[in-house]
């Protein structure tokens, strides 16, 4: 187990950012810390770097006990969303940081350093200085200067949340494929549950300071553990006590058994999708997600009367 | 967490030896013997004198440099004219010139050997040894406080608001009263706190060019040299204390105004 | 006759509001200027070189003037040296400590600027001279010159470093601490190259301030000849003497010595901040 956080809690003055929060991060993979504002995250990632220190609850990294260690001592690399960029400092110096501190010969740093400027594609850019730079390139630095140090666990706090859409979904394919080739543990932040889907192996959705649930993105999607986590990782109707995915739901014609009557009220041509809004006999408002194909198919209009069945549903006991 | 109670306690300890120490020690000995031998020495006609001259120069100087300074900045900030940059060089500087060297300067200018003494001579007009030097040399080293505090705000303001004025019609004249004038209010008041403070605590050039006659050319801060020399320590220290009051009203109000540009 | 409400209004707009200082306003900014400041100013020039290039350096060089000068140098390099340290312990403790008082402190600072200069002298004289009740005296001596311009160049420093301190980038310390550096390497190679054209800002006005000051050091350094007399001192008993052109020539050297360090630390500061959007 690279990361092992034992009941952990954080309090900021009369704000509880962290309430015995446990969580398991294997050696090796790629695990997203998911949640709205506030849910604590950042803080964790924080108290797992050492730039926090929790209140209570243990903290080990590769079986040590590293909570009262100071982050200069815990071999993570930390990347920041506002890039913490060495504004004085030339890339390279950026990169160099934590091997000059070590005092490495100063041919192994400019090799070391060579060999990381190539794998964030950087290479040409040494000489620059951090003002020089786009957001997205300097990110790419950070990274960079935070491998240098080879460290046994990565952290990124919102790394990409600082960059404009589309250099965002270029740099999570990046980071993929970077993990594939480091293979070094890495525990990422982040509040959009696409690019959690999208990179991480196991995702940790938290709210409110504690953990929802823990799971790959796919169980995490079919087999939510509460209201809260189906309605965070995707859209989801409420239909008296249970909780419907859009997309699983029958749109028919004609009646059937276990069908119930509703209206259309507007159509939205998502491209590939097409959402249906839809009211019930009384009043209730739902939509449903069909194929371009099958909306084409069932040529439905404002104002059309159709018949919804739930394939599946969901209900969660609460306690 | 050692290191931070040792630099807190070294800048507090430097502070109190170096400020706070000496002043006290001067609050002490002026009201060692208590409040009227104090009070006494500072209503002395000489004193009395010495501290009208001094209001007297800065009622002057302060109104004549607000003015200047709102004027010099809005030349520099918005005006397009050649020698920009030369203007905003010379407004700086009277902060890098010794005061003594600025009484020396007027007093090559307006002296009677200066190059518009024959001429001042002429006309009967008195300048060097009398108030009008006093005033010329407090407005020389109070120059730039009013235009280097309104300078920044204009700037960071911008023209959007003045335009936006004038396309609701407003003249100039308007616009600058009610859209200009309150956005930069801030910066003007802390700017006339400075120019007030420096004005009331000229020593250097007015020395110069006063000629130095108790009762009628010297100011208050010649006058507390003028008591230490003649060996009057109770009266220099007297003058001292209410001089050392009006700075710290001057400090307080420092204060008010920047937490007030804070707000804004 | 209808305004046009279409493309000329914009240009119009800006060419009249670009101008809300009248052709006037500037007129007497410039005229002010001149009166008040640079007529004085090209007296006192014309009068450095009255006497010609040789008399000029004759009155430069004289014993006095030049143990005057050097005293006046001196001190000030030593202050100006004291004040980059002190004054960016101080801005620190204002910026990152936290403690009762704080505030209070921090208004404390601008004394030096608001007090006058003759009774900031008097203040220190009365607790370091000759009736000092802990029996520190340092009246008439280099050390009382020295004293004297600690206290007017107080707040250079600590007021220029003071609002840079304030918008660094803590993360920027944080990532150092992550990649293995402690404290005091992350003030050396962090903290402090981002600190120092402030410092040097600081450091120049100190120094420029130091090497003019005449009120606070009459009283408490006696103005002693060859030994604690200033330039500022020096000019002024040339002027009792009547050696007007010894006195402007003095004055000049002092003008250019300020012009000079204000020149050098422009290009340093400029050397320390080419990171910046380059």
């Amino acid at each position: 187990m690279a990361i092992d956080v034992r009941e952990v809690s954080k309090r900021f003055g009369e704000f509880p950012a962290l309430e015995n929060v446990s969580v398991e991060v294997p050696t090796g993979s790629l695990t997203a810390l998911l949640g709205p504002s506030g849910s604590g995250k950042s803080t964790l990632l924080r108290v797992i770097a050492g730039l926090e220190r929790p209140d209570h609850g243990r903290v080990l990294l590769d079986g040590d006990d590293v909570t009262k260690r100071p982050p200069q001592k815990r071999g993570v690399g930390f990347v920041f969303q506002h890039y913490a960029a060495f504004r004085h400092m030339t890339v390279y110096e950026n990169v160099a940081f934590g091997l000059r501190v070590q005092r490495r010969p100063k041919g192994e740093t400019r090799t070391r350093v060579a060999e990381l400027l190539e794998l964030v594609q950087l290479d040409g850019l040494a000489e620059r200085y951090p003002a020089q730079l786009s957001g997205g390139q300097r990110q790419r630095m950070g990274l960079a200067r935070a491998l240098a140090v080879e460290p046994t666990v990565l952290l990124l706090d919102e790394p990409f949340g600082a960059l404009d859409a589309r250099v965002r979904k270029e740099l999570r394919v990046w980071l993929r494929r970077l993990h594939d080739e480091t293979h070094t543990t890495t525990l990422i932040v982040t509040h959009d549950q696409e690019e959690a889907m999208d990179v991480a192996d196991q995702i940790v959705l938290m709210n409110h300071g504690r953990v929802e649930q823990v799971a790959a993105p796919r169980e995490l999607y079919d087999e939510p553990a509460n209201e809260f986590v189906m309605s965070f990782v995707g859209p989801v109707n409420r239909i008296g006590g249970a909780f419907v995915r859009p997309h699983d739901v029958e749109l028919q014609l004609q009646p059937s058994d276990g069908c119930e009557e509703a209206m259309v009220e507007r159509l939205v041509h998502l491209g590939f999708e097409v959402r249906v809004e839809l009211v019930r006999g009384n009043g209730d408002q739902f939509s449903v997600q069909i194929s371009r194909d099958r909306a084409l198919e069932l040529e439905l209009d404002r104002g059309q009367i159709v018949y919804v069945r739930p394939l599946r549903e969901r209900t969660f006991v609460t306690d | 967490m050692l290191s931070r109670y040792g630099l807190r306690c070294f800048a507090l300890g430097y502070l109190s030896l170096l400020l706070l120490a000496p002043l006290g020690m001067v609050f002490w000995r002026t009201f060692e013997h208590g409040f009227w031998p104090a009070w006494d020495s500072i209503t002395t006609s000489d004193a009395r004198h010495a501290l009208y001259l001094t209001l007297l120069i800065a009622a002057i100087v302060v109104p004549a440099n607000t003015v200047y300074g709102v004027l010099c900045a809005l030349a520099i900030v918005r005006g397009r004219f050649p020698g920009k940059g030369i203007v905003n060089a010379l407004v700086d500087l009277p902060l890098a010139l010794s005061p003594v060297v600025v009484g020396l300067a007027l007093l090559l200018l307006y002296g009677r050997t200066g190059w518009l003494g024959p001429w001042l001579t002429d006309h009967g007009i008195q300048v060097v040894f009398a108030l009008p030097s006093l005033v010329l040399a407090t407005i020389f080293v109070s120059l730039p406080f009013v235009v280097r505090e309104v300078v920044p705000v204009l700037r960071e303001i911008g023209t959007e608001q003045e335009q936006a004025a004038a396309t609701l019609g407003a003249s100039r004249f308007q616009t600058f009263r009610k859209v200009t004038l309150p956005a930069i209010r801030w910066g003007v008041a802390y700017g006339v706190v400075l120019t007030m403070a420096r004005a009331l605590g000229e020593f250097g050039a007015v020395s110069v060019v006063s000629g130095h006659i108790a009762g009628k050319t010297e100011t208050m801060t010649q006058y507390v040299q003028a008591q230490y020399e003649g060996f009057n320590v109770a009266g220099a220290y007297a003058a001292s204390v209410l001089l050392a009051i009006l700075a710290v009203i001057t400090l307080l109000a420092m204060t008010l105004v920047r937490r007030k540009e804070e707000t804004v | 006759m209808a305004e046009p409400l279409a493309a000329p209004a914009p240009a119009a707009v800006r060419a009249r509001s670009g101008q809300s200082a009248p052709g006037i306003g500037i007129g007497i900014a410039t005229a002010y200027l001149s009166l008040i400041v640079l007529l004085p100013l090209a007296a006192l020039v014309w009068q450095s070189q009255k006497a010609g290039a040789r008399g000029f350096w004759d009155a430069i060089s004289s014993p006095e003037a030049v143990s005057a000068i050097e005293v006046t140098l001196v001190a000030s390099a030593i202050v100006a040296l004291v004040n980059a340290l002190t004054g960016t312990v101080i801005a620190w403790v204002l910026v990152r400590d936290r403690f009762r008082g704080k505030s209070l402190v921090n208004a404390v600072i601008d004394l030096p600027f608001a007090l006058p200069t003759i009774v900031a002298g008097l203040t220190l004289l009365a607790l370091y001279g000759s009736q000092s009740p802990v029996g520190v005296n340092v009246a008439f001596t280099r050390a009382a010159v020295v004293l004297a311009l600690l206290f007017v160049t107080l707040p250079f420093v600590v007021r220029t470093v003071q609002p840079v301190l304030q918008e660094l980038d803590l993360e920027m310390e944080e990532a150092a601490a992550s990649l293995g550096a402690h404290r005091l390497e992350i003030f050396r190679r962090i903290v402090f190259p981002n600190l120092l054209p402030a410092i040097l800002s600081g450091v120049a006005l100190a120094f420029t301030r130091a090497i003019g000051e005449f009120g606070a050091i009459v009283l408490i350094s006696g103005n002693l000849p060859y030994k604690t007399e200033v330039a500022s001192v020096f000019v002024f008993s040339q002027l009792e003497s009547d050696d007007i052109s010894g006195a402007a020539a003095v004055s000049v050297l002092l003008l250019l010595i300020s012009f000079g360090i204000l020149l050098v630390i422009g290009t340093v500061r400029r050397y320390a901040t080419r990171h910046d959007d380059a």
